[in-house]
């Protein structure tokens, strides 16, 4: 499975709703994704990759890893997968 | 200064998952105290205690609920919804913003501190999945139900080790007395019962391996249980006016400190509170025909319970019934005074005074009338329930027959 359906695996059970549901443009907020749901997500993300996000809820927009949508958390992931296998 | 009485009860516990299994096995002088099943039990020298069989999580709550609530949280809410559905009180407007819960537990989330505990340090885990603290706070039973029942007046949780429950109650008993709410959930949940939770107090030494035996000469020690009891406290006008069911009224406490010594109980604090109790209630001793006692099975605990009766009541402590309920359920410690409680309102409302099972032999400096093994029916108009904690932290409550 590529990181970008695991990703979206994660997210949909997260959200409570089917993978197909889960578009790449949508934001955490249109999936009804509130910020304890986020940091449950982030949890499962790292439980599954067995990596470290750097993420913190304090300041989610100056963390170096970007929630704006799912592409940009998808990216973010896949980077830090690639960094981790380098 | 307001009526309060008891409008709704709930409980899961050893006895049963509900108040009328609960009282029904009170009455049959069953007992749930068996082997403990968890991970881990074998490494335990004590391996027996009133653990919660046959609850299933799973039906009971969502996915997103299973991960924020530990089991003392999943107790308490299911107990809160026998009570709050048996009372009929809806929290809406006014009732809503001035009622709250007050709830008592010793340890909280203790199964999730130690399967955190567990995942860290046995596992080499380094990372915990980020409900650990909201699962784990001693709060976090309260707050859940307060969030679920819509109430928004004062909630918080009191931790006064085995008296957490009866202090809570006579918090909320206190609230309600004097106006501040019209209405108040309260009473008490644990969950204790792990290997982490077990151990540390395999470690005092004052754990039975076999038997909980209050009050009988070869007492062996305390076993622990686990489970809830949550009651609805309501301003008595306030529930007559709505023809709610009354199971009983509180109409009294008194709360006392040893302060003298953080395990062993003292006669005098005791005696102090039982007859502040009844001060507090503006009853003559006479009138009480019932103790729940808080009577866990040690030798300490047992003794010293029963010399403060015999000095609170003098000549009447010969004539009044004294139970431990905790030889059939067990020490629910933080939760125990709200399990107990149910054997109170029974007393009052059927005339059914629950045994000490386990009784085996006479011991002189427990000679009181116990209840010894099979219940017994007695018209009782007034009932006191005892609370005395470790760190002689003390609290009784007074009840009579509506």
């Amino acid at each position: 499975m590529s990181v970008k359906d695991k990703v979206i695996g994660i997210i949909a059970e997260q959200a409570v709703l089917e993978p197909s549901d889960v578009t790449m443009d949508s934001t955490l907020e249109d999936l009804g994704i509130d910020s304890l749901g986020l940091v449950e997500s982030i949890f499962a993300i790292e439980e599954a990759f067995d990596i470290q996000v750097p993420f913190n809820a304090n300041e989610p927009s100056d963390s170096d890893f970007d929630i704006s949508s799912v592409a940009t958390i998808v990216a973010g992931i896949e980077k830090l997968v690639a960094e981790q296998h380098a | 200064m307001k009526r309060v009485v008891i409008t709704g009860a709930g409980t899961i516990n050893a006895l049963g998952h509900s108040v009328a299994e609960t009282c029904e096995a009170m009455r049959e002088g069953r007992c749930g105290i068996e082997q403990l099943e968890f991970r881990d039990v074998e490494r335990l020298m004590i391996q027996i205690g009133g653990q919660v069989k046959g609850f299933e999580a799973e039906g009971q709550f969502n996915r997103q609920q299973m991960a924020l609530y530990d089991r003392f949280t999943q107790f308490t809410l299911f107990a809160a919804q026998q009570a709050i559905s048996q009372s009929g009180l809806e929290f809406i407007g006014e009732l809503a913003s001035k009622s709250g819960v007050v709830l008592g537990t010793a340890g909280g989330g203790v199964s999730t501190w130690d399967d955190n505990y567990r995942a860290v340090y046995e596992e080499g885990k380094n990372r915990v999945h980020p409900f650990v603290v909201p699962k784990l706070m001693n709060n976090a039973a309260a707050s859940h139900v307060s969030m679920e029942y819509n109430l928004k007046g004062p909630s918080f949780t009191v931790s006064t080790a085995c008296s957490s429950s009866n202090h809570a109650m006579a918090q909320a008993f206190q609230m309600v007395r004097t106006g501040m709410a019209p209405a108040m959930v309260t009473g008490g949940s644990e969950s204790m019962l792990c290997f982490g939770g077990v151990k540390a107090w395999e470690g005092l030494r004052v754990m039975s391996k076999d038997a909980c035996r209050p009050f009988s000469m070869n007492r062996n020690g305390m076993v622990q249980g686990e489970g809830a009891g949550i009651f609805v406290f309501e301003e008595m006008e306030h529930a007559k006016k709505r023809g709610a069911e009354i199971l009983a009224e509180v109409i009294g406490f008194a709360m006392t400190s040893d302060a003298s010594d953080i395990v062993m109980p003292s006669k005098q604090g005791a005696a102090r509170a039982i007859t502040g109790a009844m001060q507090d209630a503006r009853i003559n001793p006479e009138e009480v025909g019932y103790i729940n006692a808080h009577g866990t099975g040690t030798a300490a605990n047992d003794k010293t319970e029963c010399a403060a009766v015999a000095d609170a009541f003098g000549q009447h402590a010969d004539n009044l019934m004294i139970s431990s309920t905790k030889s059939m359920h067990g020490h629910l410690i933080g939760g125990t005074g709200a399990v107990e409680l149910l054997a109170c309102i029974m007393a009052l409302r059927d005339g059914v005074i629950a045994p000490t099972i386990g009784y085996e032999e006479p011991d002189p400096e427990c000679a009181l009338d116990v209840v010894p093994n099979t219940a017994r029916e007695a018209k009782v108009n007034v009932v006191l329930s005892n609370a005395f904690a470790f760190g002689g932290l003390n609290a009784v409550l007074a009840l009579r027959k509506v």
